[in-house]
């Protein structure tokens, strides 16, 4: 009795709504992103050439990811591209002092670092309660600044052939590093999402004061999530750093990319929905256009415009209500025609 | 002077009202009852000109008509007061009354007129506390409302007023006022619909009393010879028998499980209780007597400053959420979709939240069946995100995630708030049998029949603290005695 049918009907419709709302399209973005890639460049599955496709998009995949886990629980985090830039310059730099560190130091040492930025992020936007949009912005500009006076705007030194393998080497001479790291954040992602950790940050994203006072440590997990972005940007400069070398631009816009990707994944801005799958499938669809784009004889200039018009389609299309726009449109509206 | 006749309205096919028949007369407080889903929410919308009828018609003072728009509507002299306010904060009395009206002079907004009139208006509903040019925000909900009034009032020769559920958002002491204001209304010939859950205030002001049931129409009462138990009855369209389950015999109540002495914070003093196992302690006291405060402190949301606190036999004042819910205590809070439920997550996901968060033993899912059936739950699968469910499962939701967390002591906030008679029964059994389960449970509850019903002692706040403590049965009129009392002593009876 406290269901009628109407009602019933309605969540069926807004259940399926919901499914092909927050996943689905980008699944199907993705699939006709590839087939259009297939049609245009017939070598393009080739295993080489596919697995290479992977790699590029492989920073991008694991950025997306990281950037997820911040925005589902209410946030944005727009120091990623600064890391990345920032974890690069510095490798770099720390190669040119010691030439001769392991390679595997370097990395664990960056993905800390990374970390470390995340935790400052996190913690500045849950204990000073400072908007993470500011935060992560202030981030930004304050490692970017950091790094051209470092640099002077050209960075010096060389990374040895051993940290670059990563980002460009394959594993057994034919899988890429950089294909198994993106598989690798993609199993933890999705095991996370599935602990507790993962479902107690979508409560929190879906409304705090309740999850606060079912016991959830708000500022805890929120400032997990930005270490965790912080992680995978560190993770994603490591890739950048040995796939396409050393420059102080080479995180550039990677935070907005990186955020086109989550929102084309069908992930609510404001936090409390969507899949880190749909997210990373977000990022190859992405990277898919820009490819399409480039072989099309697109100018890459034109990337960014595409992907202005790629974030306000995508958000856009999330919130329109179609039923109040068909209603609209079957009523007529005249004016105060009083009988 | 106002009929509807055999409206009936389908959706996708689905058909909410069948047949719905309806007629006021001027001056007329005609109120409108049932449980959430009947359509009474689709019939004023219909009446309203939001909806076309698929059939049936609209006759009001003679003329039949056929509004395929709100404006339309109004014109006619229909007056729609929703729930929430469209009112902007910012602007004055005076422009939200004339907001997309305002008169013109010479090209210009006419501010004087404007306001002139707003002042009449107010005179007419003899309001003296709202001048035309105060800024809407800088008024209580109660005067917002009648802003409303005054709004849709102004806006044509209105003969009919619709009201949906018009005491939801007020205190209790606004609500006099408002009754005040609809019988003025009434008294200058306009016809009120008046729709609430609240049959009390049903009783209080109408006239007569229509149940809708399923989209139709059961019965048109007249007022004065029914009763609340046959208004239910139409309702719910069964006996609900005794509203109430049994109370706890004197051997069900056990130990002590939280007790407080001398404790106190900014907005309470001198608190001493002792909640016991198996024993539902009710709570009275009127808006901001310290009720919700008290509730927020015993589970450390706003939490003691002063005195001791022990439960379980330990002593432990929480000083946040999480301790108290470690010492084995719950809250479902009043405000459920504020604070209660994580509305875009699923049924399973909200059920295990507590557990998840404190105990960190969530991945354990096989449990949510046996939690959900435990409060009996109607949902579409555990994956039905819980904004799609009816009130009185959300609560049963929140509920569920306190049980799976193993609670010893229970605090409920207005638990059965928004949440339809059938409901309602069902959520106070499920209490009852947690008193009996072992726990001690705590109601807060400004309906004094729930109170009274579902207590085996009620005690009294006023001022923030306690002013005394009843027996199980107690009258309404010896609760109200003890909440009104200005000059109660802080002597905290109760133990």
């Amino acid at each position: 009795m406290t269901t009628t049918t109407p009602s019933a009907t309605t969540t069926v419709f807004a259940g399926v709504g919901r499914r092909l709302g927050t996943g689905a399209p980008v699944y199907v973005l993705l699939a006709v992103l590839l087939a259009a890639l297939a049609i245009t460049d017939p070598g393009f599955y080739e295993p080489d050439s596919f697995l290479a496709f992977i790699k590029r998009a492989a920073p991008l995949v694991i950025l997306a990811a990281g950037q997820y886990m911040v925005i589902v629980s209410g946030g944005f985090d727009l120091s990623v591209g600064a890391v990345v830039t920032a974890g690069v310059v510095a490798g770099a730099e720390f190669y040119g002092s010691y030439p001769d560190a392991p390679w595997l130091l370097v990395t664990a040492g960056l993905l800390l670092a990374g970390a470390i930025v995340g935790l400052v992020n996190g913690l500045i936007s849950t204990v000073l309660l400072v908007p993470s949009f500011i935060t992560t912005l202030g981030m930004m500009l304050i490692l970017e600044g950091a790094v051209f006076y470092w640099t002077g705007g050209s960075p010096q030194g060389v990374l040895p052939e051993s940290f670059r393998s990563f980002g460009r080497g394959e594993a057994g001479g034919w899988l890429p590093w950089a294909v198994l790291a993106c598989l690798a954040v993609g199993a933890i992602a999705v095991w996370l999402m599935r602990s507790d950790f993962g479902r107690t940050l979508l409560a929190t994203g879906d409304n705090e004061r309740a999850a606060a006072l079912a016991g959830v440590r708000v500022p805890r997990v929120r400032t997990l999530a930005f270490v965790l972005s912080g992680t995978a940007a560190a993770l994603a400069a490591v890739l950048v750093a040995g796939f396409s070398g050393v420059s102080a631009q080479a995180g550039r816009g990677l935070e907005f990319e990186a955020i086109t990707a989550v929102v084309l994944g069908g992930v609510i801005l404001g936090g409390g929905r969507g899949s880190v799958v749909a997210a990373m499938a977000g990022a190859f669809s992405l990277q898919a256009l820009f490819t399409l784009l480039n072989l099309q004889g697109v100018s890459g200039a034109l990337e960014s415009t595409v992907q202005g018009f790629i974030v306000i389609a995508a958000v856009g299309l999330g919130a329109a209500d179609f039923s109040r726009l068909r209603r609209r449109r079957s009523q007529p509206s005249e004016g105060k025609s009083s009988s | 002077m106002l009929t509807m006749q055999d409206v009936s309205k389908s959706f996708l096919g689905v058909r909410v009202l069948h047949g719905v028949s309806l007629d006021l007369e001027p001056g007329e407080v005609h109120a409108l009852v049932g449980e959430n889903g009947a359509g009474k929410s689709t019939l004023m919308k219909v009446l309203a000109g939001e909806y076309a009828p698929d059939e049936g018609t609209i006759t009001l003072d003679g003329t039949v008509h056929a509004f395929s728009h709100p404006v339309q509507a109004q014109a006619a002299g229909i007056g729609l007061i929703h729930q929430e306010f469209a009112l902007l904060p910012h602007r004055t009395v005076a422009e939200n009354v004339f907001l997309g009206r305002e008169p013109v002079r010479r090209g210009f907004v006419d501010r004087r007129a404007m306001e002139r009139r707003t002042a009449e208006l107010l005179a007419e509903l003899d309001e003296t506390g709202i001048t035309p040019r105060t800024l809407v925000k800088d008024l209580s909900v109660a005067r917002q409302q009648t802003v409303e009034i005054v709004k849709a009032l102004a806006a044509s020769d209105v003969r009919v007023l619709v009201m949906d559920e018009p005491t939801a958002p007020l205190a209790d002491h606004e609500v006099e006022l408002l009754y005040a204001l609809i019988r003025r209304l009434a008294a200058r010939g306009i016809g009120i619909l008046y729709i609430s859950h609240r049959l009390r205030e049903v009783f209080d002001l109408s006239r007569r009393i229509t149940v809708l049931k399923d989209g139709r129409k059961v019965a048109t009462l007249t007022t004065a010879d029914t009763t609340a138990d046959e208004v239910v009855r139409a309702m719910v369209g069964r006996e609900l028998g005794s509203y109430y389950p049994p109370r706890a015999g004197p051997e069900e109540i056990g130990e002590p499980l939280l007790t407080t002495a001398g404790a106190g914070n900014e907005r309470l003093a001198g608190i001493d209780l002792t909640l016991r196992a198996g024993e539902v302690t009710g709570v009275a006291g009127l808006q901001g007597s310290g009720r919700t405060s008290l509730v927020r402190a015993l589970f450390g949301a706003a939490p003691f400053t002063r005195g001791h606190m022990t439960v379980t036999g330990r002593a432990l004042r929480p000083a946040s959420p999480r301790q108290a819910i470690r010492g084995g205590i719950a809250l479902v809070t009043e405000d459920r979709k504020g604070e209660g439920l994580a509305l875009r997550q699923s049924v399973r996901d909200n059920a295990l939240l507590v557990t998840r968060a404190v105990h960190g033993e969530g991945a354990q899912a096989g449990g949510v069946a046996g939690l959900l059936e435990r409060v009996n739950l109607r949902s579409r699968g555990h994956d039905q995100e819980v904004q799609y469910l009816s009130g009185g499962n959300q609560q049963k939701v929140v509920i569920a995630k306190w049980l799976a967390a193993g609670p010893r002591v229970l605090l409920f906030d207005e638990p059965t708030r928004g949440v339809d008679v059938g409901a309602k029964a069902a959520i106070h059994t499920l209490v009852r049998e947690l008193a009996r389960d072992g726990m001690a449970v705590l109601i807060v509850s400004s309906e004094l029949p729930e109170l009274i019903g579902m207590s085996d002692r009620i005690l009294v706040m006023s001022d923030g603290t306690l002013a005394g403590e009843l027996p199980a049965g107690a009258g309404e009129e010896d609760i109200m005695r003890l909440a009104t009392a200005s000059d109660a002593t802080p002597e905290g009876s109760a133990a």
